[in-house]
């Protein structure tokens, strides 16, 4: 059967004073039903244009999808007329955001936030939909949720706020949610609260879910596989334990040595990713992290790699060399 | 909030005695003596006798302090004293020339929200557009006009058109007819004034709605609505435009104030004996009186004018609201 989301070569392009930034850059990556995927990669890397690109909701001006494929539920949701997006948008794929303080409006009720989603998909009246919203805030895990219904979003904290998202977004019973860093506002032990309920709801519903991150902690937790993302496009692919253990990518190496773990001795100390992310306005034909990876040679300045295939089954990389470094790389992670 | 609001309505009390002791004093740090207007209006030689005559009759020879508690022990009981020039009421003064002004200020007002709100908004939805291009055009151009020009323009209109039409040239009415009297008259002469001073209120408006709404569009919340896939008549009416409308209130309750005191200009142009003109001719007469009584007027206009701001705040902001 084919995968619920099959993104293909997607590209985004914000055109700025400074030039064209080119923050999707051939991403592609696939989404099984159910399946929990996490997209990993440092500030900048376009995790969130690549979400946002998904759901055609980049601003335009600046933005602007330039190419590429979006399949889902195998309908291209780059051709689709606006009028249909709108159903696939709130109605198919939920939408987690970043900021829990900013993301609801603040002069709206909890309840209205959540019942004009339930309406505008379900056509559903004004009493179905409170039932509804009663009911969803009851399975994100709010105590009297008839109360908290006529609350205002300032009168909750913000981890609560985030269960309110995480019900709006599974309010027409999604087929998809992306998370984009749904924890990365909040404090540790609510962080870890809300992951939890996001992989207990979407287990018990069935739903698909991206979790965007930049904390491959997250990641090894929660997601059944990982891409890792760099320059606009997935440098890596693999499941949790692949990337962890055998990672093949520099990119991911680096990445993994600069996370805590305690899985592993204690290292000596953490490493940052070594040198500046790219200039995005100034990406040419080769590949985009050469000047920051210390295996880079000659080749990498001609072409950028493709995301082949390693022995492993389903564990991609993108880097010429791929096979040889595989052994010198998981005795540096 | 409630408590608040009493709080706000207590404040008015030493807010009021402030204006008036302030208005008090410097009025008489300006140099001049309404009795040396009064009696030398002809040229005529004013003998000391007659100048001191005068000054017993309205009360400008006792000393200041006890003048000053008296003007203050006068407004607790709602009284403003006697015009020192036209020897009427201040009351009876103010009363006469108000209503004009008021109907002139609280028109432009209602004028400019309808055109500029709807304008402004649509402005920024299709920011940089034709449509942009036109409403940013005629905002700049509001401003940038003076409002005794663009008063004298449309005079000279009204008296080319109407020649045109009719054959015959159409003055707006002069003489101030109660708006439930005669409805017609009325508005015949308001009109003129609101609109020109209609149009400068809705350029600053226009230009206050386009602004606030392009940046409430830039708010994350807004995202979150088009994620959910609402139509966009939805994110704006109800997403967008009560949060865009917290600043654009504000400006419009200063607006308005303004007209109450400032129309001084467009009165002028178009002969009407508003407010303003009164408040110039009681400055250049010495009249104390009158004048402390105008400013205190046009003091709590403002006062209550900024607390029905607070109020529809609140209404906007339930972060206000339960505060
Ligand atoms: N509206 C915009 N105008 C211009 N450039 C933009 C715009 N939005 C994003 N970009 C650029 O696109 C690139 C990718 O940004 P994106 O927000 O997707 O990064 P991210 O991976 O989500 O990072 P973070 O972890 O900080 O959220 C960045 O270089 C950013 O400067
Ligand atoms: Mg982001």
């Amino acid at each position: 059967m084919a995968p619920l989301l099959e993104v293909r070569n997607l590209r985004t392009d914000f055109r700025t004073g400074a030039g064209v930034v080119r923050a999707v850059d051939g991403l592609s990556y696939t989404v099984e039903r159910g399946e929990t995927i996490a997209i990993v990669g440092e500030s900048g890397s376009g995790k969130s244009v690549g979400a946002l690109s998904v759901m055609r909701l980049i601003p335009n001006p600046p933005g602007r999808i330039t190419g590429g494929e979006v399949l889902f539920a195998g309908r291209d949701l780059m051709k689709l007329p606006e009028e249909a997006m709108r159903e696939v948008r709130g109605g198919d794929i939920g939408m987690v955001f970043q900021e829990p303080m900013t993301s609801l409006n603040p002069v709206l009720t909890i309840g209205r936030q959540i019942t004009e989603t339930i309406e505008q998909h379900r056509g559903a009246d004004r009493v179905a939909a409170d039932r509804r919203a009663v009911e969803l805030l009851r399975l994100v895990g709010m105590a009297d949720p008839a109360r908290r219904l006529k609350q205002y979003p300032h009168q909750l904290s913000g981890g609560m706020r985030q269960r309110v998202m995480i019900a709006i977004a599974l309010a027409c019973e999604p087929k998809l949610i992306i998370a984009d860093e749904p924890t990365t506002a909040l404090d540790v032990t609510i962080q870890a609260q809300i992951l939890a309920l996001m992989q207990n709801l979407t287990r018990r519903l069935d739903v698909a879910l991206i979790i965007i991150t930049h904390n491959l902690g997250v990641v090894a937790r929660y997601a059944q596989r990982v891409n890792v993302m760099y320059a606009g496009r997935i440098v890596e692919s693999g499941t949790a334990e692949q990337i962890y253990h055998n990672p093949r990518h520099p990119y991911t190496v680096a990445l993994l040595r600069s996370v805590p773990r305690l899985d592993r001795p204690r290292q000596a100390r953490l490493d940052p990713v070594e040198g500046q992310p790219p200039d995005l306005t100034r990406l040419d034909e080769g590949c985009a992290f050469r000047s920051r990876c210390r295996f880079a040679v000659a080749s990498c300045a001609r072409s950028a790699p493709p995301l082949d295939p390693t022995e492993e089954k389903g564990h991609l990389s993108a880097c010429f060399r791929n096979h040889e470094l595989g052994v010198a790389m998981a005795s540096v992670a | 909030m409630y408590r608040y609001l009493v709080k706000r309505l207590l404040l008015v009390i030493p807010t009021l005695f402030g204006a008036a002791a302030l208005v008090f004093f410097l009025m008489r740090l300006i140099p001049g003596d309404v009795c040396l207007v009064r009696l030398g209006a002809g040229g005529a030689t004013v003998t000391a006798q007659a100048l001191h005559t005068c000054h017993v009759k309205l009360g400008l020879d006792k000393p200041l302090w006890l003048q000053f508690v008296l003007f203050i022990w006068g407004l607790f009981h709602f009284n403003l004293g006697i015009s020192l020039w036209s020897g009427y009421p201040v009351s009876y003064e103010i009363a006469t020339r108000f209503p004009i002004t008021l109907e002139i200020a609280i028109f432009a007002t209602v004028l400019s929200i309808m055109i500029a709100v709807p304008a402004g908004t649509i402005s920024a939805i299709k920011q940089n557009s034709w449509t942009d291009f036109f409403v940013r055009t005629f905002a700049i151009s509001g401003i940038a006009m003076p409002s005794f020009w663009l008063g004298i323009m449309t005079l000279i209109g009204v008296l080319n058109l109407s020649q045109y039409l009719t054959g015959r040239e159409w003055m707006p009415p002069i003489s101030y007819i109660p708006l439930l009297q005669h409805p017609l008259e009325n508005l015949s002469a308001v009109f003129l004034p609101a609109i020109t001073v209609g149009y400068q209120f809705s350029a600053v408006v226009m230009r206050m709605t386009r602004s606030a709404m392009l940046e409430v569009l830039r708010e994350d919340y807004i995202r979150t609505a088009r994620a959910k896939g609402l139509i966009e008549r939805i994110i704006i009416n109800r997403h967008a435009l009560k949060n865009s409308m917290l600043p654009v209130v504000t400006v419009i309750g200063i607006q308005f104030a303004f007209l109450i005191g400032g129309l001084v200009v467009t009165e002028q142009v178009f002969n009407i004996n508003g407010l303003g003109r009164l408040l110039v001719e009681a400055v250049q007469n010495e009249d104390y009186t009158l004048t402390q009584g105008i400013v205190l007027l046009v003091v709590t206009v403002f006062i209550l004018t900024n607390l029905i701001i607070d109020i529809v705040y609140a209404w906007l902001d339930p972060r206000i609201r339960y505060a």
